[in-house]
């Protein structure tokens, strides 16, 4: 953009990364493991917060691309006997397989009729890991050591999926600032216009829910190595969901935000569980008040914030 | 001279209501064609047949002697048509450049390059500028749209379609709800534009159109009424009936 981004948000995700960088060195072996999580559903935010932030579409179909990508993963190396890295890869290309067939499907929808389509094509995906048990394990899943050699240590975990999602998030970063990413914020804004201006809408958005689904397969081929396991959860709706509330949390349309929400989400999972087994009471209490109080979630009231004072 | 664009027997229903009824017309290449006629008259709607936001539902649209009935929007802005919107349409969470930018890009390979930031090349920054300069909008750059006034908006909406430098500009009541000044700001534009450019524009006001313009149609119900240049058109009694008696009942 024309427009240099304050030097703060630059500042900010400079923190961000140094912080992650550390963590490691200061948390113990079971919470390093926690933030390993937190990065693995980042980057599934930032994915959803490509279609939901920047094309104006609310997917909730992303948590059955991200488990085909571990599913995939996983079968490949317990089943089929091939490398984690292959796997991935092929997690990666079914999950951009996936996701182009989800958009052809849900391109020309927006609104509440692109929520519930992106959600009828992800109960399907759900309903075929759950029935086709012959490969998929069905209810049982599939478990298995995917997790390569190199990679033992749950501290070297962390950081090769830091490496991971930081490059992932970066390039759909860059994605979203390039002249593509603003055509996204033109059709958010303006379908209309768009096509009076020349821009084909439908093809802008297919585009855009292919890469939005490749980088959520990476986020799922990163899954399958950190669980070790997968199943119909990991493919279910309560999956798009946890990614999109995380997207709203650190503010949707932020990109940078599916950190903090994802962060927070998970954390307050882990400490409120630990109380009371009605955590997710807690947790449905701490989004109301969220929704009410910055509906534009953490980043984006932060940047509200920040405009005001200039 | 060559037709920029031709009607022929073009028919668009919704439902019962024929919005557009039969309208056959000629436009030559470079005019300055006005469009005028009552609320409802299906001024718009006939626009919208023309550009492909509606299909028509009978007759063809011939751009510079091509067929364009069935092509889609975009496909129509590729081929060298240009529009704005009677009710602003703009892109109100981007900047004044961002809006121009996406202008700009519409009609170039640049809106498919998916990693890096958006520069302007000497030809295109000269574009923008002569565009907002045309608009008064030079020193809004970096303002949100929906920050501006009403009237750079409707300044804008004209600017972006400027900055496509189409050869069939369609304008849709630019001057709309503006002041006196800013309503000859949209002449001056309009004045401005290259001669090659056709230009057809819907205008209820009177004054700014026929001293526009170098030809007018009247549609009324949807029919085309009469065809005439700009001072035929004020004594035109078929005119004065549909347009200005009514226009003056509704004062
Ligand atoms: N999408 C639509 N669906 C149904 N009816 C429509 C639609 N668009 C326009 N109409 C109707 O078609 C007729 C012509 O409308 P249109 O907007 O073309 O008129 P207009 O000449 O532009 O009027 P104005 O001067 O008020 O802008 C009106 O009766 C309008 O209600
Ligand atoms: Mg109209």
């Amino acid at each position: 953009m024309p427009r240099a981004g304050p030097s703060l948000p630059r500042l900010g995700v400079a923190l961000g990364v140094l912080l992650f960088a550390a963590l490691p060195l200061v948390l113990p072996t079971y919470q390093v493991s926690v933030a390993t999580r937190i990065l693995v559903f980042s980057l599934l935010a930032v994915s959803i917060d490509v279609l939901a932030g920047y094309t104006g579409r609310t997917p909730l179909g992303h948590g059955a691309i991200f488990g085909v990508s571990t599913y995939v993963t996983i079968y490949w190396v317990t089943v089929a006997g091939g490398s984690p890295w292959a796997g991935m890869a092929l997690g990666v290309l079914a999950a951009t397989g996936l996701a182009a067939v989800f958009a052809l499907l849900a391109v020309r929808t927006s609104g509440v009729y692109f929520l519930l389509l992106t959600l009828a094509l992800g109960m399907v995906v759900w309903g075929v890991c759950l029935r086709w048990s012959t490969v998929t394990g069905g209810e049982n899943g599939l478990r298995g050591s995917v997790r390569p050699a190199a990679l033992a240590s749950q501290v070297s975990f962390y950081y090769a999926v830091l490496a991971l999602v930081l490059a992932a998030t970066f390039l759909v970063w860059r994605l979203v600032r390039s002249p593509f990413g603003l055509t996204l914020r033109g059709i958010r804004d303006s379908e209309s216009r768009m096509r009076a201006l020349g821009y084909n809408v439908p093809l802008h958005l297919f585009i855009a829910f292919t890469l939005s689904g490749m980088a959520a397969g990476v986020a799922g081929a990163a899954y399958a190595l950190f669980n070790e396991f997968v199943s119909p959860t990991t493919v279910s709706l309560a999956q798009s969901v946890q990614g999109l509330l995380m997207a709203i949390v650190g503010g949707v349309g932020t990109l940078f935000g599916g950190f903090i929400g994802a962060a927070a989400i998970i954390v307050l999972e882990n400490t409120v569980s630990f109380y009371t087994e009605r955590w997710q009471t807690v947790m449905g209490l701490m989004f109301v008040l969220l929704m009410i109080f910055a509906p534009e979630g953490v980043i984006g009231r932060g940047l509200a914030l920040l405009r005001r004072r200039r | 001279m060559e037709d920029c664009l031709v009607l022929d027997d073009v028919g668009v229903r919704f439902g019962g209501l024929k919005a557009v009824d039969g309208v056959s017309l000629r436009v030559p290449a470079g005019q300055r064609r006005a469009i005028i006629g009552p609320n409802g008259a299906g001024k718009t709607t006939l626009f919208n047949a023309v550009t492909g936001v509606v299909r028509a539902t009978s007759g063809r649209v011939l751009l510079e002697g091509r067929d364009v009935t069935r092509l889609p929007v975009h496909a129509r802005a590729h081929r060298g048509m240009g529009r704005t919107f009677q009710i602003t349409n703009l892109f109100p969470r981007l900047t004044v450049i961002e809006n121009m930018h996406l202008a700009l890009r519409g009609l170039s390979p640049r809106r498919f390059a998916l990693l890096g930031e958006d520069r302007l090349d000497a030809a295109e920054r000269a574009r923008v500028e002569a565009a907002l300069g045309l608009s008064r909008l030079a020193g809004r750059l970096d303002r949100e749209v929906r920050e501006l006034s009403y009237g750079e908006q409707r300044q804008l909406e004209m600017a972006m379609a400027l900055a496509t430098e189409p050869r069939l500009l369609l304008l849709d009541e630019p001057a709309a709800g503006l002041s006196p000044v800013e309503r000859a700001i949209v002449s001056d534009i309009i004045r401005a534009l290259p001669r090659a450019m056709t230009v057809v524009l819907i205008e209820h006001d009177m004054d700014l159109v026929l001293s526009l313009v170098d030809w007018v149609t009247c549609l009324d119900n949807g029919r085309l009424l009469v065809e005439a240049a700009p001072d035929a058109i004020r004594g035109d009694a078929r005119v004065q009936e549909v347009y200005l008696g009514k226009a003056r009942h509704d004062a």
